[in-house]
């Protein structure tokens, strides 16, 4: 009896145990459920983030091209028959290039109509004629068979983008513009080649002529006058903080300093670029000497860091090897810790770099949204940067822009990732564990 | 000659200075071992090339920092009566001058007297390239000369070089407090003009917000109130919703990473979420702006919900997104480094793998991690790009997420952003900003750093 009410007592307890442990297990697995969820929902945000941008950027690598012949009338182009250059350049090609489409539709006469026919063309789209005469004055009074970009809108309707079925007063693109499109298309005259102009030209207010090579540019010099100077007073600040200093409060004061510095806003480096280069050193603005200058003093924590960092590395013996044969400090530092530290040094300076590079805000403050055609020559002509040109297309309103965007948004990932790679593999390559 | 290349010319001149500098001193050794000098040749190269090239560039560089600001002094002294003019005149004067001169569009008719000043302008500043050319090129050969002279073969060419590169290193070290100092002497310096204009109180505590400043006493609209509450209340708003999203979603990768991942696991997944953290922010803002906000819209109109194209909620939860690695690896880190006997003891007690992790790891690891939080709240505070393209302009006082606000930030960059008056109210506005940005940051920054130190040496 006794013994009986033991063992149910114990059975009781032991079934209480096991529903314990039952759910003490499955709070388990719900935790760590919710771990490889978070994990999950951080990659699948990073995954429709790019799988967006390349879905509406890929697009823009594109352009749609209309063949039409173009007879490059002496009477309009040279009347005067001087083959100067300058009247070559000048002279009104918009002309000769509507003629030609014009001639494709001879049933085309009214005025209102014939505009609207003209507009299927770039307004840009003229611009490789001049160009072509320059080159061979001879093919002035001949007619050749030319591509040319056609006008945003019927791009986007080609590409695709531009549906159909939509009633025509919600529609860029009106009925009789398709009609000519498609009558062109069965002609063989409409085509899509890859777009070279987007790699060579510079910002424009057409989309189909806006290029990312003034931009590309403006961030190259950018990123040279960065480089030269954060990466001497980088490398030499953590030398000396690191090698020479002596402990006392004033070189914990530059610590603390540095530390926090890296984590100051960088629009703050922007107002701080505003108030002494520009205003009070009278530098240009939207020069790339000046954002260069901002972007240094931003990215000069990161590469004190990383420096001091990588001289930590370099074992003692090294050093005490070196003073005992008799070099000096200087020159235990320069011909041994520095270069064996130099892979961890410019791991550091690629990926502040790589920072500097994706920066916008604090150039917004000095002037580079500007908006500029031409493509720099010099760390002083009026330039922008990659970043900021992305901010400036994805403000513009036309629709055509968004893909323009998006695809810059791949040209700078593409230089961030392979900065970042050769960064990696120089970690790789040259890490030496002691 | 352009600056450039006078530059060059120094640069061959210092290279040059170091060649002949190496070679006089084998001369010196005069054909017995190297070892009768006190300092190795390139020592001696060195040392000639330094007092070559450098005093001549700093020459070079001061001259240029302060040659637009003397010729102006005398190009306005020579003008009469420009002395008694207001200081926004004089500017005004001296903006035409300039603009004359480089051939940019002038604001008034060129008149006889400013063509003449424009002239006087000119000639002065090719006097001075003149001279600057001059004087650099005297200092340079004359630094050449004088360490040419001092080369014997006792002579310590080693010690004076490191010596110098010693002080070079010293000025380097220090232009990390000469940036702080720049920035705090600037912000401080607007800000105080821009409270001559404007109230401190009216400013921290007033509730209107609309900066447009009226051009013409009889204009609508355009009182220019600064009460800045709208924007702390809207920065804090987007901060939070940032917060909301990155804390649950960065610490529970960050447990998972350190407790449970396997290393393959753990090689594959840190990457990936860093790499959240190197995606420039202006590709998060166009994200958020062309992609999260309209699917927020449509969803809120499905449920039938009024959410704002420009609504809080999308650019929060998109800089959320941003600030997830801030918090994961930082935790990452500080988990790793919870000392492997606690979860012994632990696992002996009979906890489960969850329970160590929530009764003993956390609470062991929570400075870091509170640290950790911290530094991504000052990040989402003082972050820019995706607030200025996907929340709104206009200061609106609400707790709703789902309507427009605006951010500090935001606010910056419109009032600085296209042509501005340097001493209206409005431009100051921003610099004022500025200062409370960078005080919020710098505060929550260094709590940071120092409980995040503090927890290091329990455990170190």
């Amino acid at each position: 009896m006794t013994d009986m009410a033991i063992s149910t007592a114990a059975d009781k307890q032991q079934t209480e145990f096991s529903a314990r442990l039952q759910k003490r297990y499955a709070a388990e697995r719900r935790f760590r459920a919710y771990g490889l969820g978070a994990i999950a929902i951080a990659v699948s945000i990073l995954g429709i983030l790019l799988g967006t941008i390349s879905f509406q950027g890929a697009p823009a690598f594109f352009q749609t091209y209309m063949k039409i012949d173009v007879y490059f009338d002496e009477a309009v182009i040279d009347p005067a028959g001087t083959r100067e250059e300058r009247t070559l350049r000048t002279a009104n090609y918009q002309a000769l290039a509507k003629r030609g489409l014009y001639e494709i539709f001879p049933e085309v006469t009214e005025r209102r109509e014939k505009r609207t026919l003209s507009r299927l063309l770039s307004s840009g789209a003229y611009r490789p004629l001049g160009e072509m005469v320059v080159n061979d004055p001879s093919i002035i009074g001949t007619t050749q068979t030319i591509w040319l970009v056609t006008s945003d809108d019927i791009d986007t309707f080609y590409k695709g983008q531009i549906d159909r079925e939509t009633v025509e007063a919600d529609r860029r693109v009106k009925d009789n513009e398709i009609a000519w499109v498609d009558a062109l298309e069965a002609d063989g005259r409409v085509d899509l080649q890859f777009n070279t102009a987007f790699f060579a030209t510079g910002d424009s207010r057409e989309p189909e002529l806006a290029g990312i090579w003034g931009a590309v540019v403006g961030s190259f010099l950018t990123l040279i006058v960065t480089l030269s100077v954060s990466f001497p007073l980088g490398v030499s600040a953590a030398v000396y903080l690191e090698e020479f200093a002596p402990k006392n409060r004033w070189t914990d004061l530059i610590e603390v300093n540095i530390n926090n510095l890296a984590a100051v806003p960088s629009i703050v480096f922007g107002l701080l670029g505003l108030a002494v280069f520009l205003s009070f050193f009278g530098m240009p603005r939207s020069a790339p000497l000046v954002g260069g200058l901002v972007l240094a003093l931003m990215t000069l924590p990161t590469i004190i860091i990383a420096t001091r960092a990588a001289l930590k590395a370099v074992p003692p013996s090294i050093r005490e090897a070196a003073l005992g044969v008799g070099a000096s400090d200087l020159q235990v530092v320069t011909h041994h810790v520095l270069p064996l530290a130099m892979p961890g040094i410019l791991t550091g300076t690629i990926i502040g770099m790589a920072q500097a590079l994706g920066e916008t805000a604090p150039l917004l403050m000095i002037g580079m949204v500007a908006f500029i055609v031409d493509v720099p020559s010099s760390v002083t002509d009026p330039s922008t940067v990659l970043p900021v040109q992305i901010y400036i297309w994805a403000d513009s309103p036309e629709r055509a822009f968004v893909a323009k965007t998006s695809a810059a948004i791949m040209v700078l990932l593409g230089f961030l990732i392979t900065m970042n790679a050769i960064a990696v593999m120089l970690r790789k390559r040259f890490e030496r564990r002691w | 000659m352009d600056t450039s290349v006078l530059v060059v010319t120094i640069l061959i001149l210092t290279l040059f200075g170091y060649w002949m500098g190496r070679s006089r001193a084998r001369l010196l050794a005069g054909g017995q071992h190297l070892s009768v000098l006190h300092s190795l040749p390139s020592y001696h190269g060195s040392y000639v090339a330094l007092w070559c090239g450098l005093p001549a560039l700093l020459l070079v560089a001061a001259w240029l920092v302060f040659e637009p600001a003397i010729i102006e002094y005398i190009v306005i002294e020579a003008i009469p009566g420009a002395r008694a003019l207001e200081p926004a005149q004089l500017s005004l004067l001296v903006a035409d001058i300039r603009n004359l001169t480089s051939g940019n569009i002038v604001s008034r008719e060129i008149d006889p007297a400013l063509a003449a000043a424009g002239e006087h302008y000119l000639s002065l500043q090719y006097t001075s390239h003149a001279a600057l050319i001059v004087v650099a090129l005297s200092v340079a050969v004359y630094g050449f000369y004088l360490a040419r002279k001092s080369q014997t073969r006792d002579f310590r060419a080693r010690n004076r070089v490191e010596t110098i590169v010693r002080i070079v290193m010293v000025v380097a070290s220090t232009i990390a407090i000469l940036t702080t100092v720049g920035i705090i002497l600037s912000l401080i310096f607007e800000t105080l003009r821009f409270f001559e204009k404007v109230s401190v109180n009216e400013f921290l505590f007033g509730l209107n917000w609309s900066p447009q400043t009226a051009l013409r006493a009889e204009q609508v609209g355009s009182s220019g109130a600064f009460g800045a509450v709208p924007i702390f209340a809207g920065t804090f708003m987007i901060t939070a919703l940032a917060m909301l999203v990155a804390v649950p979603v960065g610490l529970l990768s960050a447990i998972y990473m350190s407790e449970y991942a396997g290393p393959r696991m753990r090689a594959v997944a840190k990457p990936i979420l860093e790499v959240l953290a190197g995606i420039p922010t202006v590709v998060y803002g166009f994200f958020a702006a062309l992609t999260v906000a309209p699917f927020f819209r449509q969803t809120g109109e499905a449920a039938g919900l009024m959410v704002s194209s420009e609504s809080a909620l999308a650019a929060g939860m998109v800089m959320g997104v941003m600030i997830i690695p801030f918090v994961s690896s930082l935790s990452d880190d500080v988990m790793n480094a919870v000392p492997q006997s606690l979860r012994d003891g632990a696992y002996a007690l009979g906890a489960t793998q969850s329970e160590t992790i929530k009764q003993v790891i956390i609470p062991a690891a929570l400075p870091g991690i509170v640290g950790a939080v911290l530094l991504a709240t000052s990040r989402a505070i003082g972050e820019t790009m995706i607030v200025v393209m996907a929340a709104g302009l206009a200061a609106n006082l609400t707790a709703n997420p789902l309507e427009a606000v605006t951010t500090v930030t935001v606010q910056i960059v419109t009032l600085l952003v296209g042509d501005q008056e340097f001493d209206s109210a409005k431009t100051l506005a921003a610099f004022a900003l500025g200062l409370v940005l960078f005080i919020i940051t710098l505060g929550l920054n260094m709590i940071a750093l120092r409980v995040v130190r503090r927890y290091r040496e329990k455990y170190d």
